[in-house]
């Protein structure tokens, strides 16, 4: 990735036709992608996307990189052999809920907790689509879908509270309807060093429209997005009047002119803790809640490429380079005349 | 060895001899098996040896299912198995006794651990009566020793607790078994004393019980008792006692050496397969990456993975754990790249038998995938073998970019033999291409890419993330030769018929295969994998007794080699002996039509040579 090259988006467009059903978040996704890409200055050809199964899995057809449309749940692990393989490579993951949280969450945790060099882009729209219409790990409880007729009984997983549990080293969330927020989350998860997990709000326009109006809605986001800013109190509302306090370790909603702005948890991203964050994550409760967005968590840890290539150099340092005749003597040998 | 060499002429000489070491699985009677084992092929013996071990890493002491135990048969003369019944038992308990007496040959010889034949052991073995009491070992040569005390006995001026020294009885037995068989001390003493390196006081006890063994054997009038196996005449060379394991290991790196790519090792950790993970993860100075996986869904996955940016991906794993990498092998036969999946069988299904042998994988290997999904399938047929087979598997999977699975099994996976090192200048080459640039010229005479164009072999480009002008995506949606998707009817059945060629096509790049022994006599007996040590020797016995008989051992399962349909039809008999239900068998008359008879041992034992004559002779007398 060393020859800078100014790509514009559409060299980041395949020539394949796009079939998400029309009006998906996905479009949104896909453009905030392929607009963020040419910044890096790299290689179209140094950039692999790898999918699992599900409508968000497509992606990687749709860009003019490398790509693998795996299976069901497996992008995590097929990822990280890859980018563990190839650290000059910028591989991204990208799926929905079903498939990184469901048939693929321990991949995913896994993934997390090692801090391979990825970009993980998890599409949430809380719903199985391509199956066309059962409830996901991230359905609300109650919900009724065609495998739930009488409501879903399933608890739901919170992403983000999932990701900082597996104390991911970066964890973000954004939504489909506001691409520069999409784009300032992914550039950061990808400037990150090992998994960058950013959680998108997606809009499933077929089987559960509307899931996240009541938050991503332009004239519901003041009241209802609680932007986290590194290093600011955490606040929110048109006039900033809303603000979050942690209290024994969870965190509740408070009028600010009732505590004092002292009284506010001041977000800091970098805190080798990830309770804090876990705390945040908890107030995304149902999707009429005030949610937060933006990064909970940036903490630096070994990446495990890194440490993985250190030992190979250390092993060759060590022991000079692999003596194929040393190893085939290395336990007892005799002689016969 | 110092003053009984006067004696030496006293010692009778026999061709063979085949000790059992049996104790509960805290005795080390692995370990002593093993340095047994260690010292004879030092003495220049040829060997073969059979571990059997509980699942359980501690199983109720003293009880039947505790027991562990280490056979090995060593000879002056070329040998293939760990034998048929032992000439020699040691017990270290009545479990152990109890459990392993029925497969001594008659009168043999049992060394005995007395001390451990109190009431509470007799009880939990299930004996009503003390058989060092009563006459029910009067058949057999017994040899009574008090091995826990004159251990503790020997060990009591070194300042090691009576608790402690009491572990050292292993090598009081080993002292014992060495000096009966004309062992030499000094590997195994040299053995101590770098293994326990820093550890004064276990050096001291371990080599003070060796030698307490030793002394005693010597000193209690075992004159009449003691034997020797001269050395074997084996081919000239430098040799290594080898496990299948670290050979199969061993063979990795050397096909890593010969494709010039990296290794990539995707594992979950599984018996009888893990020891390819350890010995592998030592070799990181090889560019060796080994990757212990959440799962074994993750560990095929990494692999494939890394093999799509180059490296050799590999993953290991027993059966269990093939059924649950079954769909990313799917997509590996449908992204077409290479990929070695080892396979070192056990007793099945479910859980069934971790620690046992058995090759019962065979359908799976073949057909275990959703799918028409056809690979190459090759298999090891001894623990040094496992060297050569690994080798193997991975030219086909460079060579013809597709998933490989080699199958392996326990009793190859931890038994050993004596190898001759080969040399590394004459290992096959493994010839590796990477696809550079455009590969087509269309109808208007332009330069095109086109990621599933096939070669004369019908294999695809192998294609490197990074290559200048030949991004392009896939995955496992049926596509086109653009790598696209494609749901056109006609498009999968060319691709399916296409991938089923491509696999069978790997049959010209296989040698005919000669029978070994009578290939023009009436029978051959065709077997795959572990039971080429018990045919070799069965075939071997029976033409010794006038029978015509011949022997084909495969390496190639899928495809077979070429010539193969053709050989068996020109046999009356075809006999098919597989540590399964007769798996290969099937295949055989699915494929040529041929009336193979099948004979089956699922024990998770491997067959031995007398009773593999015996039901051959039944099967062609049927």
């Amino acid at each position: 990735m060393t020859d800078v090259e100014l790509t514009t988006k559409k060299d980041w467009v395949s020539d394949q036709e796009v079939r998400w059903c029309p009006g998906c978040g996905d479009y949104g996704i896909l453009t905030a992608i392929q607009m963020l890409l040419p910044e890096f200055g790299n290689r179209r050809e140094d950039t692999v996307f790898i999918s699992g199964i599900g409508c968000a899995a497509r992606f990687p057809y749709y860009m003019n990189t490398y790509g693998i449309h795996s299976i069901h749940g497996r992008s995590p692990a097929i990822a990280s052999g890859l980018a563990l393989a190839r650290r000059d490579l910028d591989v991204w993951v990208v799926g929905g809920d079903g498939d990184m949280l469901s048939i693929g969450g321990n991949h995913l945790i896994h993934a997390l907790r090692r801090n391979i060099n990825l970009t993980i882009l998890l599409f949430n729209n809380r719903i199985y689509g391509l199956t066309k219409g059962q409830y996901s790990p991230t359905s609300e409880e109650g919900k009724v879908t065609k495998s739930s007729p009488m409501g879903s009984i399933d608890h739901p997983f919170n992403p983000i509270s999932l990701a900082l549990g597996a104390e991911a080293s970066f964890v973000a969330r954004t939504h489909d309807l506001d691409r520069k927020h999409m784009m300032e989350m992914m550039r950061k998860a990808h400037e990150h060093k090992g998994s960058g997990l950013v959680e998108i709000y997606q809009n499933c326009n077929v089987f559960n429209n509307g899931a996240y109006n009541e938050i991503t809605k332009r004239d519901a986001r003041a009241e209802m997005i609680i932007e986290l800013r590194h290093g600011e109190p955490v606040r929110f509302g048109a006039e900033g009047e809303h603000g979050v306090v942690i209290d024994r370790g969870v965190a509740s909603i408070v009028e600010v002119a009732d505590v004092g702005l002292d009284a506010l948890v001041v977000h800091n991203e970098s805190e080798p803790d990830p309770s804090v964050a876990f705390a945040l994550s908890r107030l995304a409760l149902d999707m009429s809640s005030p949610t937060p967005m933006g990064v909970f968590r940036e903490v630096e840890r070994p990446e495990y490429g890194h440490e993985l290539d250190g030992q190979v150099a250390r092993a060759r340092a060590e022991k000079g380079e692999g003596d194929l005749e040393s190893v085939l003597r290395s336990q007892h040998t005799w002689q016969v005349d | 060895m110092t003053d009984t060499d006067e004696r030496t002429s006293e010692i009778q000489e026999v061709e063979r001899i085949i000790v059992r070491f049996a104790g509960d699985s805290g005795d080390g009677m692995q370990l002593a098996g093993d340095r047994f084992t260690a010292a004879s092929a030092m003495f220049g013996n040829d060997l073969a040896t059979l571990p059997e071990y509980p699942a359980e890493i501690r199983a109720p002491a003293g009880t039947l299912a505790g027991v562990s135990a280490f056979q090995v048969h060593i000879a002056d003369h070329d040998i293939s198995t760990p034998g048929d019944s032992p000439s020699v038992l040691v017990a270290m308990n009545p479990a152990a006794l109890m459990g392993e007496l029925p497969k001594l040959e008659e009168h043999g010889t049992i060394i005995i651990n007395t001390d451990a034949f109190d009431e509470r052991n007799l009880q939990k073995a299930g004996y009503e009566s003390n058989p060092l009491e009563d006459d029910s070992l009067a058949g057999y040569s017994v040899i009574s020793a008090a091995m826990t005390d004159m251990t503790k006995e020997a060990c009591k001026e070194l300042g090691v607790k009576p608790r402690d020294a009491e572990r050292s009885k292993n090598f009081f037995a080993l002292g014992m078994v060495s000096w009966l068989y004309s062992r030499p001390t000094d590997p195994t003493v040299d053995w101590i004393q770098s293994k326990f390196k820093g550890k004064d006081l276990v050096i001291a006890a371990n080599e003070a019980a060796f030698r307490a063994g030793n002394v005693f054997a010597e000193n209690a009038d075992l004159w009449a008792s003691r034997r020797i196996v001269r050395p074997a005449v084996l081919p000239a060379g430098t040799y290594t006692n080898i496990n299948g394991n670290t050979a199969l290991s061993w063979g990795l790196l050397a096909a890593s050496k010969q494709a010039g790519l990296p290794l990539f090792l995707g594992s979950y950790p599984i018996t009888p397969a893990s020891d390819i993970l350890h010995e592998l993860a030592k070799h990181r100075n090889f560019g060796v990456r080994t990757f212990q996986a959440e799962d074994e869904i993750a560990a095929v996955g990494a692999a494939l993975g890394a093999s799509y940016g180059g490296h050799i991906g590999l993953t290991t794993t027993s059966g269990p754990g093939l059924a649950l990498k079954s769909e990313t092998i799917g997509l590996a036969v449908s992204l077409e790249i290479p990929l070695v999946i080892v396979d070192v069988q056990r007793g099945g299904p479910s859980t069934g038998l971790p620690t046992k042998t058995e090759a019962s994988d065979l359908l799976m290997a073949f057909y275990g995938r959703h799918g028409e999904a056809p690979l190459p399938v090759v298999c090891a047929n001894t623990p040094a073998d496992c060297f050569f087979a690994a080798i193997e598997a991975t030219r086909i999977a460079v060579e013809y970019r597709t998933p490989v699975i080699l199958l392996s099994d326990g009793y190859l996976g931890n038994g050993t033999e004596p190898w001759k090192l080969p040399n590394v200048d004459d290992l096959p080459e493994i010839h590796v291409e990477f696809l550079e640039g455009p590969n087509h010229v269309n109808e208007d005479g332009e330069e095109e890419f086109l990621p599933y164009l096939r070669d004369d072999t019908l294999s695809r480009p192998w294609i490197l993330p990074g290559t200048t002008g030949l991004a392009h995506r896939v995955g496992g949606i049926e596509k086109d030769i653009t790598g696209n998707i494609s749901y056109d009817p006609a498009n999968h059945e060319y691709m399916v018929r296409t991938r089923a060629a491509h696999i069978a096509k790997i049959a010209d790049s296989i040698p005919e295969i000669e029978p070994k022994g009578d290939a023009d006599g009436d029978i051959v007996v065709v077997g795959w994998g572990s039971t080429y040590g018990p045919i070799t020797a069965a075939v071997g016995r029976m033409r010794r007794k006038g029978a015509k008989v011949a022997h084909i051992h495969l390496r190639h399962l899928n495809p077979f080699p070429p010539n193969l349909g053709e050989l068996l039809k020109s046999f009356d008999q075809v006999i098919v002996p597989e540590m399964n239900l007769g798996q290969l068998a099937r295949l055989i008359r699915a494929d040529f039509l041929v009336d193979a008879k099948s004979i089956s041992k699922i024990t998770g034992q491997p067959f031995t040579p007398a009773e593999l004559v015996e039901r051959i002779e039944e099967a062609v007398n049927d």
